[in-house]
Parts: C-alpha cells; sequence; structure tokens
C-alpha cells in the first residue's frame, strides 16, 4: 500500500511543453493562410491606410508646431473618421475574438481533439500552444500596420520621426498587443467552456459589447451612488471622479485607453478631471512633455492590469480544460 | 510468455453517482487481437480513455506495457496508436499534411517522418490521394488514414473504438483484414465496439461489457459453448419425408436438439460438429440431401442468451 502511495506521489513524467512548437507552428500556419486572416487583414489595412492618410493630411498644415508630430498619426481625427487609436481600441477586440473563439471547440467538433491529445503531448502544451500561435499572428498583423502607419507618416509628413517618438509608438504597439492578448483569453476560455462555437463568439461579442457600450455608463451610475456630490465641493466632485475611474478600469477598453493616451500624448500628467485641475493648476493648457519614464510610470499600473487579467483568464481555461472529459 | 500489454486490476471509474467501469480486470496478451464488445454507453470508451491516460481511475489500477498512464503518459502515448470512434481530421489539410503534424508532435525527426508517412500511406492504399485535402476522403478512407498515422509511430499496441461503425459492408471487410495484417505484423490490437457479429470474426478473445462490468471473458468458442449449451448448430435443407428425417436427426449421438424450422428445413443442435452424421441420417431415411451448414455461434447470440438467463435468474 506504502509502494502505491509513493507512485501516486510520482511527478508526471516530460515537460508541460513537450510539442508546443509543432502545436504552435501548425495553429500560425492555419491562421496566416485561413481566409479568416486575409478578411481580417484586409479590414484593420484599409481602416489604417484611410485613418492615417486623413490624419496626415491635416497635419500637414501644422508641421513644425508639434515636438511629437508622429504621435499625432495615431490620434488626430479627421470628420467623418476617428482617430486611429479609436479604430485600434475598437478592433482589435474583434480581430482577437475572431481569431480564438474556435480554437478548442472547433477541435471537439472536427473529433481531431482526442486524436491529437492521444499523441505524447500533455494538454498544456495544445491550450498554450493555440494561444501562443494566435498572440503570434495578432502581434504579425499589428506589427505591419505599425510599420504601414509609419510608412504613410514619412511619405505624407516628410518630416522623420525623433527616437522618443519611434519609443512611445513602440511601447504603444507593445501595449496594443497585450490589449488583444487579454480579448484572446476571454474567448479561449469560451471556446473551452462552450461546446459550440457559435455560442462562443456569442458570448465573446457579448462581453466586448458589454464593456464597450454599457460599463463606462454603469460606472458612472455607480459612482454617482458609491460618492455622492451633496454640497458640490471640488473635493466630492473629484472623488466621484476617482471611484467612477476605478470602476471603470475593470474594464480592459478603459485600460487600453488609459495606456494609450498616456504614451501619445507626453504631456499627459495624470487622468480624469484630475488632469484638468493640474493643468489649471499649472496654468498651461499644453503642459511641458513629461520624459518618457515618466509616462511609463504612469501606465504601469494599467499595464500590469491588462497582463494581469490576460493570466488570470487563460489560468481560469487551462483549470477548464485540463478538467474537460475528451470524449466526443 | 511475455508480460502482458494491457493489464488492469479491479479498475473503476465513477461519474458522480453513475459506474462507468466497474472493478474491470482485463489481460491482453502480446499479439493477440481483444474484442472490447457490449451495447453503447456500457464502459467501453471510458476504459480506453484511462488505458491511454487521457482520463483518471477512480481506483484500481491500469498498466500499459508495464506503464502506468496516469503518472507516464507520454511514454504510454508514444508506444499505443489510438484510433477513436470516428476518426476526424483536419479537413482543409491534405493526409500527408495531417500525418506530418502527427509525427512532429511525436518528436519524430524530419526525414525519418517523411520515410514513414510515405511506407504509411503506400501501405494503407492512400499514396495516389496523399496530396489531396482530407474534406474530400470518404469515411473508408478516413479510416484507413486513421490506421496510417498511428503506424507512423511504429505502436506495439493499436487501441480502434468503432472502427467499421458508419462503413459500408465491403469497407468494413477490407478494414477486418487490415487488422488481420496488423496481428500479422505481431502489433497487439484492442478492439472496441458494438458490431458484435461484425468483429468477432478477427477477435482471439473477447470481453462482453454489460453496465460497465466485464462479463464474459473468452474466445467466441468458449463463450458460446458456456452460454449457449450445445454451441454447434446444423441447418439441414432436405426434400422428403419430413418426420422420418426429423427422427433420424433427433435419434443421432451427441444432439441435443433437433427441430424443423421450415418446409423442407432442420435444425439440429449437438455437442460437437454434426454435419456428417446429419447428411448421412437425412439418406438413409430416405430423403436427399439439398445442403448443410454449420452455423457459427454468433456473439449476438450469446450477448441475448446471456442476459435472458440473467434476467430470468433475477426474475426467479
Amino acid at each position: 500500500m506504502a509502494a502505491k502511495v509513493e507512485a501516486g506521489r510520482l511527478p508526471r513524467e516530460g515537460s508541460p511543453w513537450t510539442g508546443l512548437w509543432a502545436v504552435v507552428a501548425k495553429e500560425m500556419a492555419d491562421y496566416l493562410t485561413g481566409v479568416r486572416m486575409q478578411i481580417l487583414e484586409a479590414l484593420i489595412v484599409l481602416t489604417a491606410a484611410g485613418t492615417v492618410f486623413a490624419a496626415a493630411e491635416n497635419l500637414r498644415t501644422t508641421v513644425g508646431q508639434d515636438r511629437f508630430l508622429f504621435l499625432r498619426l495615431f490620434t488626430v481625427q479627421r470628420d467623418p473618421l476617428p482617430a486611429f487609436i479609436g479604430f485600434l481600441a475598437f478592433l482589435v477586440p474583434l480581430i482577437a475574438i475572431a481569431l480564438a473563439f474556435d480554437t478548442v471547440n472547433g477541435e471537439f467538433n472536427r473529433r481531431t481533439l482526442s486524436r491529437v491529445l492521444a499523441q505524447p503531448i500533455y494538454r498544456d502544451a495544445l491550450l498554450f500552444g493555440k494561444f501562443l500561435a494566435g498572440l503570434f499572428t495578432l502581434t504579425l498583423a499589428l506589427t505591419a500596420i505599425w510599420l504601414l502607419v509609419f510608412g504613410l507618416g514619412l511619405v505624407r509628413l516628410g518630416v522623420p520621426p525623433g527616437g522618443e517618438e519611434v519609443a512611445r509608438s513602440l511601447l504603444f504597439l507593445v501595449a496594443t498587443i497585450f490589449y488583444g492578448g487579454v480579448w484572446m483569453a476571454m474567448a479561449l476560455l469560451f471556446s473551452v467552456r462552450f461546446r459550440q462555437p457559435a455560442t462562443a463568439a456569442l458570448a465573446a461579442i457579448a462581453v466586448w459589447l458589454f464593456f464597450t457600450v454599457f460599463w463606462g455608463m454603469i460606472a458612472q451610475g455607480l459612482a454617482q451612488v458609491l460618492a455622492p456630490v451633496r454640497y458640490g465641493l471640488v473635493a466630492e466632485v473629484l472623488a466621484q471622479d476617482q471611484v467612477a475611474r476605478a470602476l471603470a478600469r475593470v474594464s480592459p477598453i478603459a485600460l487600453y485607453n488609459e495606456i494609450a493616451m498616456a504614451l501619445l500624448y507626453p504631456s499627459l500628467r495624470a487622468f480624469g478631471l484630475l488632469a484638468v485641475l493640474m493643468q489649471f493648476q499649472e496654468g498651461v493648457i499644453l503642459g511641458a512633455p513629461l520624459p518618457l519614464r515618466q509616462s511609463l510610470l504612469l501606465i504601469w499600473p494599467q499595464m500590469t492590469g491588462l497582463i494581469a487579467a490576460t493570466v488570470l483568464l487563460f489560468a481560469v481555461s487551462y483549470i477548464l480544460f485540463q478538467r474537460q472529459e475528451i470524449r466526443a | 510468455m511475455d508480460a502482458p500489454v494491457i493489464q488492469t486490476q479491479e479498475l473503476t471509474k465513477r461519474y458522480g453517482d453513475f459506474v462507468a467501469v466497474d472493478r474491470l480486470n482485463l489481460v491482453v496478451e502480446p499479439g493477440e487481437v481483444f474484442g472490447l464488445l457490449g451495447p453503447n454507453g456500457s464502459g467501453k470508451t471510458t476504459t480506453i480513455l484511462m488505458l491511454l491516460g487521457l482520463t483518471e481511475p477512480t481506483s484500481g489500477t491500469v498498466r500499459v506495457m508495464g506503464l502506468d498512464p496516469a503518472r507516464q503518459p507520454l511514454s504510454v502515448k508514444a508506444r499505443v496508436g489510438y484510433i477513436p470512434d470516428q476518426v476526424g481530421f483536419y479537413d482543409d489539410l491534405t493526409a500527408r499534411e495531417n500525418l506530418i503534424y502527427i509525427a512532429k508532435l511525436n518528436g519524430i525527426p524530419r526525414a525519418e517522418a517523411y520515410r514513414r508517412i510515405d511506407e504509411a500511406l503506400e501501405r494503407m492504399g492512400l499514396m495516389e490521394v496523399a496530396d489531396r485535402p482530407v474534406g474530400t476522403y470518404s469515411r473508408g478512407m478516413r479510416q484507413r488514414l486513421g490506421v496510417a498515422e498511428v503506424l507512423i509511430k511504429r505502436p506495439a499496441l493499436i487501441i480502434m473504438d468503432e472502427p467499421t461503425l458508419g462503413l459500408d459492408p465491403e469497407a468494413a471487410r477490407e478494414f477486418l483484414h487490415t487488422i488481420r495484417d496488423l496481428k500479422a505484423q505481431g502489433i497487439t490490437v484492442l478492439v472496441a465496439s458494438h458490431l458484435l457479429h461484425q468483429v468477432q470474426a478477427v477477435c482471439d478473445r473477447v470481453g462482453l461489457f454489460h453496465r460497465g462490468r466485464m462479463v464474459l471473458e473468452g474466445t467466441v468458442e468458449e463463450l458460446a459453448r458456456r452460454v449457449l449449451g450445445g454451441g454447434y448448430r446444423v441447418h439441414v435443407e432436405a426434400t422428403g419425408p419430413a418426420s422420418a428425417i426429423l427422427e433420424a436427426l433427433r435419434r443421432l449421438p451427441d444432439a441435443t436438439k433437433a427441430a424443423q424450422t421450415g418446409p423442407e428445413k432442420y435444425m439440429v443442435e449437438g455437442r460437437r460438429d454434426l454435419r456428417g452424421e446429419a447428411a448421412r441420417a437425412v439418406v438413409e431415411a430416405g430423403g436427399s440431401l439439398r445442403a448443410l451448414q454449420l452455423e457459427e455461434p454468433s456473439l449476438d447470440d450469446v450477448y441475448a442468451r446471456y442476459f435472458q438467463e440473467v434476467e430470468h435468474g433475477r426474475e426467479g
């Protein structure tokens, strides 16, 4: 009996990552040759080119007035097109969901899952491999767009970007990838949880809609209840705004927006009403730009939040997947 | 005798209150074809999943080639080929691409993998269609591709779940032939199926499952003798005086039962093969023999009869 207990405690043999790169390579090949990816690429390239082109047209009139001209490419809007960051905040979740909503349940429905898991690999490798492949694909697409924006900027503006501008926009790219990672982890979770890909896709879109449209309003409403403005004091108004912000930050969209703002508007020192207030106190509307390090400090919590959400969502799907009966 | 390929002791799997597999003691020897037979939901697939380490037993032990699948799943899965029920492939990839993926997951070096893939495709007669998307394959071709896939890892044991389900009779027969070939090559095969009559011909030994328990185990002949009693049943077709022929058949030595089953049709059951004696008896009784056939003991009959008796026993 003692020997049996001993045997039960033996660690699992081999590495959980055996076969990981085989999975990543296969999944990426599937993504990159798939029709789904081509549609998404076309969509994002069109919007990116359109918005940046419009922004550049706008900026050409103001060349020389702004130290961070290149960063303006991402943020300036010209009606009727919204700014590039607006498009990204909106489109990246959709792309991430579109890439990941059928990762696991798709294998179930094709009846390939039990066959693949009968190979000498652990489930860890399959799930993580699929997630990595999705993330790499997203990285590839976003990097391509980022380069496109830069190229267009060079051509249309005719001014080379400064070192800090490159650094800031690169960090912005990294943040965008992590932002996509959150949504991808969520879609992955639904693909493990729901047997039907359509259900998983709908659930993911529902969450996305909730955060895009409703959460902002709900956060405002809750803040009014939690931190009411009784006497109209500035402190009260500020407190309410802080509560509303804190609540809004549950949404990855809010986190991403704050990160993007801090990176692309170097003069931004705080978020929300506080920022407005600080600007008044200093007596300048456009404050002096912060060094990159300071901007990074400002968004550090938001970045950590995005990554933590990704890790958490992935961990939940991992546990669900490990416990799942794989019989069809 | 070599060590058993599969050995389970008191293997049990519960899902909540439902007992999927109940104290299974199964031994499969090297080189044999073992049939895990029984209706759907009798615990066959659950047993297979435990053998592969894809699901953990509630209690009891499993050894596959001396390894514990729950603790050494990689070594077990590297040596065992599994063809699941209604095997699925990536439809938009070609057969070759599907197999390359599997070879990579098995960590087989590229050159060696390509050689083995060609060999396996050739062997299963899929060479001409190897570069066509699997989406265009018929059910039978997919099943053969399933075998090609497991052959890549040069397995010592192949486990098949419902391999003939959904195949047309011709394809099913061909597939059973493939199983015999695998056996001839020295590979141990475990076949799970509810189509008892279809797979009984290829199995050296079978285990009959009912509600999670293996209720009968042995060769088909053994089971037939044990459950059907006589076990040998001869069908006779003869013209001539019916009562005389029937009487002659009844009086055969070792005959346990004789009956007329239709106009000019008779049946005699015995403890051994009575064809020779029956032919002589018919002629001596003044009849002329038209046809004589030994009925193969059918597992379906064994199964049905066994549970009839079990039910009767319970009532009585």
